[in-house]
């Protein structure tokens, strides 16, 4: 009986593929998208994880000189022979590579702080003078080209990292002395003389830093697979009205209500095993399109190394079936409980969803204004990145939820203002047809309102972004020079062929507890006419020229709920804000001093950077004379228009993704839409077949309806608008803010809005056009069945 | 990444395979060959010789609490070269391995360190003499005009053990095998050895929290070379006998798939050596224990009947097993039979 049930129940999906495959490709899409994402941020927390485990940093102590600078060798041994067990190691970047090389020494490394296995290689080979170079897998391969010491493999080194003997990195690097020395556990305590001891810190900063980031990647993918959802839900809703005759039939053979539910919970759970692994290889393909922009995000704003390329971890397949099976079950669940409710004798013929009663109407507007309500309230008192998303989704949750009742209005009204019986007809049935299609709807509004959002956040952000470059890199040519010596001379050289050299000096200093910048600022006009200051109390540039006030960036300024006047503390006395600059891609806390106050308190700052004011049109000339006459390396003299292109393309890439996520969204609400208009079409001939029968073509029936969806559609952009730019306004101005420490001003774009109700109309057309045709092409016998088998 | 295996690979020990016993029967290549015609130059050999492969300063005394208690210590330096000569810093092909254990009736504490040659943290100087890994040390406290290793002091520190030991010699250094040139196989393979096998020893060790004073004997073996073992040749019996009457034995036996080589060298109780002829030394297993998961004979008859020596030894700990990179047996002994004593006892290559 179970078996005979179940082939019953499974038939329906051989005589409607198209039904199947409607929920497949809903389920797969829904887990692609969140799978995807989750995929994405699993590979940058790994290699997170790996980079804060680097030689045991999260674990061992360190020790480090007190002034930062490299600790000669002598010292090493001689607190090797006074007992402490330490071991050197060398870092920094291997030129022309954008490797960190880490030198280690083998023999005294902390067991901890192991994270390569030579035996491969040997000691031997290890120690030679030739020396190997290990590196992960995706490192290696971009290695290919460079001449190096031989590579081998340690799969768990972080990406971007080579580790390699202390001899060999002393040799690549060109340094002699030590960059830090590990603290095996056990090694006496107090740090000894000139020395300072790191203890690790308890959190990882790249994770923190990056959290909003990887914050907002995963609520588009919530996004995505709440959209996807949808469409499981009208799939698995037309699958169980349409099969109502052939539960009532099955149950009236004798399968018990729990029987048949538990079936269809069987028939379901494959379903979504099926779609959960199809889906789950799309988002391993979703995440590998993406990862390398994510890559170059992740490395432009934070610095942070993520590979380009993705692992499979066991770990992420479990969860990406798992979220599938969730998933349909959640959208599944009404409809199961209708079936373990069936009354037995009930009438066998499908019935379109009821009419939403007025009370089930209202209800849901009182829930909607609700959320509304709660949404204003953590936009105002909330605080921080959690808050943001919080109120970003209260916000499009309270919209969603209004969108049935706000449509029931206008079809109501327009019913009302209706002159004729087909319009009138029009409207009833518009409305009528409503609790079908409001889901699908609500979809549409997400993504729409999504889109407009973000479209308006990130053309926002790139406006003021583009003239905050214009802005802060007004000097026409910037140059580091290799020494001091070489500065001097450089100076000497470019004195008669510039407007004005400004120094570009900058510190590292502490700066409220966080690792800051401190950067020197010469009176200028270039600095009073273009440093793009937010905020100024009067005189600024006055005292930043007398150096009895400091600069602050945005970011600090509001991390630290900063006000002008108060006061920094610096070495040397403290300073008070005279004003405040936004400093766009930059995580750090920054101050600005003035040059003398810089070199006065930091008389160690390196004076090998400068910005050349020259006329424009000679700026190319003299930064190739410039590079030529000193031979200075590449990247040593930048033109503002190089940078300026290439802070642009980090902007771009930064935004490529989301993008990307944008138009899938949008797509999946598509589908969601179809699913809806297929699922009411087979329902709807009772309703058609009078009006068909009164005298209306069949052509002309399938038109109305057209017109039908793409109205809703219209009226759903017409809501989405308002939403979308809510939601802007709440990323720009909240979920910004607190994710980067940056307010940016909002531009709309409506050119954008045109284009965007284009590809909605677009969308909901072609959604439309499947079930038109159908209508269309219908037998009039089909029409004329309506009233043969009334009962 | 194991470091401190591998570092077994390159000096002592490691898997007996048909490459012999720990890889030294690799050929040297660009090493200096050990050579029967080199005479000793002191105090300039008892520092390190870069050329040379491989190269150790190993101390063992056996000491004497108040009590009676017996107890055993060993201090050791070997110092394994990747490539022939030195280098400045870590540059250096140099690296050094320091062993150091206290044997107790019922214990036995052993630590191990690692370094590399060239920067100061582990090396030997000949004059003034001091060698030295991190804070272990063995320093010359000799007059002018003595012999370095006349009078030394020596300490380290491991994990529940420390000892700090004053060496004084009662004889000059005795050259083994002929003026030092040490043959291993009857294929010729050879080192440079001698030793001073007369140290009396007054100091203190620590085991746990208790320091006791001891007094006791020492005996300093000091070998270089850089292919010591015949390619078939897979681990050492080596036994150092200080008899109670003054006399010294050192004994070795180097085990191969046959009856292996053994080799000998009688020191009188005046200090005068006479190296035997090879295979004239009999050692012979008379107790097998499981030590670390192999089984290690502790127990030995070794005879060597032109000086009428027929001696029982016996592991004063038969667990006196070194578990460090280079795994091996080192530990004091108990001589009874024909003369009496007390000594040291090294095996290595029992799997």
């Amino acid at each position: 009986m179970v078996r005979a049930g179940l082939s019953a129940l499974l038939s329906h999906w051989r005589r409607h593929p198209l039904q199947l495959a409607m929920l497949l490709l809903g389920l797969s899409l829904a887990t692609a998208l969140w799978s995807g994402v989750q995929a994405i941020n699993a590979e940058a927390r790994a290699s997170y994880d790996r980079a804060a485990g680097a030689l045991g940093q999260d674990g061992l102590d360190r020790l480090v000189s007190a002034d930062g600078a490299p600790i000669a060798v002598t010292v090493y041994a001689g607190l090797r022979r006074a007992g402490w067990d330490v071991s050197p190691v060398i870092e920094g970047l291997l030129p022309g590579t954008g490797l960190r090389l880490i030198g280690i020494d083998p023999l005294t490394l902390p067991a901890q702080a192991q994270q390569i296995d030579i035996a491969g290689a040997g000691l031997g080979d290890f120690i030679s003078a030739n020396g190997v170079l290990y590196v992960n897998q995706q490192t290696a391969a971009g290695l290919k080209t460079l001449t190096l010491p031989p590579i081998r493999i340690a799969p768990d080194l972080p990406f971007g990292v080579a580790m390699t003997d202390i001899s060999v990195a002393q040799r690549l690097l060109t340094k002699s002395g030590l960059s830090y020395l590990v603290v095996a556990p056990g090694s006496p305590k107090p740090a000894p003389a000139d020395l300072t001891l790191k203890t690790p810190q308890g959190g990882d900063d790249l994770a923190r830093l990056t959290d909003s980031f990887h914050l907002n990647l995963t609520a588009f993918g919530l996004l995505s697979f709440a959209v996807g959802l949808f469409i499981v839900y009208s799939a698995i809703g037309l699958a169980f009205e349409q099969r109502r005759p052939v539960f009532r039939t099955l149950r009236a053979l004798g399968l018990s209500a729990s029987a048949l539910t538990g079936l269809l919970l069987v028939e379901l759970l494959i379903l979504a095993l099926v779609a959960g692994v199809v889906g789950v290889a799309l988002g391993y393909l979703v995440a590998g399109a993406l990862l390398p922009d994510v890559a170059a995000t992740l490395r432009g704003l934070y610095g942070a190394d993520v590979p380009g390329t993705l692992s499979l971890r066991p770990a992420w397949w479990a969860a990406g079936i798992g979220i599938a099976v969730a998933g349909t079950l959640v959208a599944a669940a009404q409809s199961l409980w209708r079936i373990w409710h069936l009354p037995l004798l009930a009438t066998a013929h499908p019935r379109a969803w009821a009419r939403a009663s007025l009370l089930a109407l209202r209800w849901q507007a009182g829930v909607g204004v609700g959320v509304l309500v709660v949404a204003m309230w953590l936009g105002m008192a909330g605080d921080g990145l959690w808050s943001g998303f919080a109120t970003l989704g209260a916000v499009l949750i309270g919209a969603a939820l209004l969108l049935p009742v706000v449509l029931a209005a206008i079809t109501s009204a327009a019913q009302r203002m209706a002159r004729g019986v087909l319009a009138q007809w029009f409207w009833a049935d518009t409305r009528q047809q409503l609790p079908g299609l409001s889901l699908a709807l609500m979809a549409l509004l997400l993504a729409l309102a999504a889109n407009v959002g973000v479209g308006t956040m990130v053309a926002s952000f790139r406006l003021t972004f583009t003239g905050w470059l214009d802005q802060r890199l007004a000097s026409e040519i910037y140059v580091t020079a290799r020494t001091p010596d070489q500065a001097a001379q450089m100076l000497d050289w470019l004195a008669p062929q510039t407007d004005a050299i400004l120094p570009i000096w900058a510190a590292e200093t502490p700066l409220t507890g966080q690792p800051g910048d401190v950067f020197g600022m010469t009176d200028h006009a270039t600095y009073r006419d273009n440093w793009p200051l937010l905020y100024a109390g009067p005189d600024v540039w006055g005292k930043m020229a007398a150096g009895t006030a400091v600069l602050v960036n945005e970011q600090f300024y509001r991390r630290e709920k900063l006000s002008l006047g108060d006061m920094i503390p610096l070495p040397g006395g403290a300073l008070p804000i005279a004003g405040v600059y936004s400093d766009y891609g930059n995580p750090k806390p920054q101050i600005i001093l003035s040059t003398d106050q810089l070199v006065a308190r930091f008389p160690d700052v390196p004076r090998l950077r400068y910005g050349l004011r020259v006329n424009p049109a000679q700026a190319p000339a003299l930064a190739a004379a410039l590079q030529a006459k000193f031979a200075l390396p590449d990247g040593s003299v930048l033109e503002n228009t190089s940078i300026k292109a290439m802070s642009l393309q980090v902007f771009e890439r930064t935004f490529a993704v989301t993008a990307a996520l944008n138009v899938l969204t949008l797509g999946v609400a598509g589908l969601a839409m179809f699913a809806s208009l297929m699922t009411l079409s087979g329902m709807r001939l009772p309703q058609l077949a009078p009006v068909w029968a009164m005298g209306l073509t069949k052509r002309r029936l399938a038109g109305l309806d057209f017109a039908r969806t793409l109205a809703l559609a219209a009226l759903t952009l017409l809501m989405a608008l308002p939403l979308g730019l809510v939601l802007a306004w709440v990323l720009l101005a909240v979920v910004n803010v607190a994710a980067f420490g940056w307010r940016l001003p909002m531009y709309v774009f409506p050119i954008d809005w045109l284009r965007l109700a284009g590809f909605a109309l677009l969308a909901a057309g072609l959604a439309a056009l499947g079930p038109w045709r159908s209508l269309a092409r219908l037998a009039p016998s089909d029409l004329l069945k309506v009233f043969a088998n009334e009962r | 990444m194991n470091a401190r295996i591998l570092m077994a690979a390159l000096l002592l020990a490691g898997p007996a395979t048909a490459q012999g016993f720990a890889g030294m029967g690799q050929t040297a290549d660009g090493f200096a060959a050990p050579d029967p015609a080199y005479r000793f130059a002191f105090p300039a050999d008892h520092g390190a010789h870069p050329d040379f492969r491989i190269e150790w300063w190993y101390l063992t005394t056996t000491l004497q609490g108040p009590d009676g208690t017996e107890y055993g210590a060993q201090w050791t330096l070997f110092r394994t070269a990747l490539a022939p000569g030195e280098d400045v810093g870590f540059a250096s092909p140099q690296l050094w391995m320091g062993h150091a254990a206290l044997t107790t009736p019922d214990a036995h504490l052993f630590a191990e360190r690692l370094g590399r040659g060239g920067i100061g943290q582990a090396g030997v100087s000949a004059s003034p003499f001091e060698a030295w890994i991190d804070n272990w040390q063995m320093i010359s406290r000799s007059g002018p005009g003595q012999d370095a290793l006349a009078a030394l002091d020596i300490s380290a520190k491991g994990v529940g053990f420390s000892y700090d030991l004053a060496l004084q010699a009662t004889r000059p250094i005795v050259a083994q095998g002929e003026h030092g040139y040490s043959v291993k196989s009857a294929a010729g393979q050879a080192s440079h050895y001698y030793s001073q096998p007369f140290y009396t020893v007054a100091g203190t060790i620590t085991v746990g929290a208790d320091t006791i004073p001891v007094t006791g004997r020492a005996w300093l073996d000091r070998e270089w070379s850089s292919q010591p073992l015949a390619p078939d040749q897979t681990g050492w019996d080596w036994f150092s006998l200080m008899f109670d009457d003054g006399a010294r034995l050192m004994g070795f036996r180097l085990r191969d798939a046959g009856a292996g080589y053994t080799s000998a060298t009688w020191i009188a109780a005046d200090g005068m050596a006479t190296p035997m002829p090879p295979n004239t030394l009999r050692i012979t297993p008379l107790r097998v224990v499981k030590v670390a998961g192999r089984e290690v004979p502790v127990d030995w008859r070794v005879e060597l009947p032109q000086k009428a020596v027929d001696v029982t030894v016996a592991a004063l700990n038969p667990q006196a097993f070194m578990a460090t990179s280079v795994p091996y047996w080192e530990g004091p002994i108990r001589i009874s039979g024909s003369h009496s004593g007390r000594g040291y006892l090294e095996m290595t290559g029992y799997e």
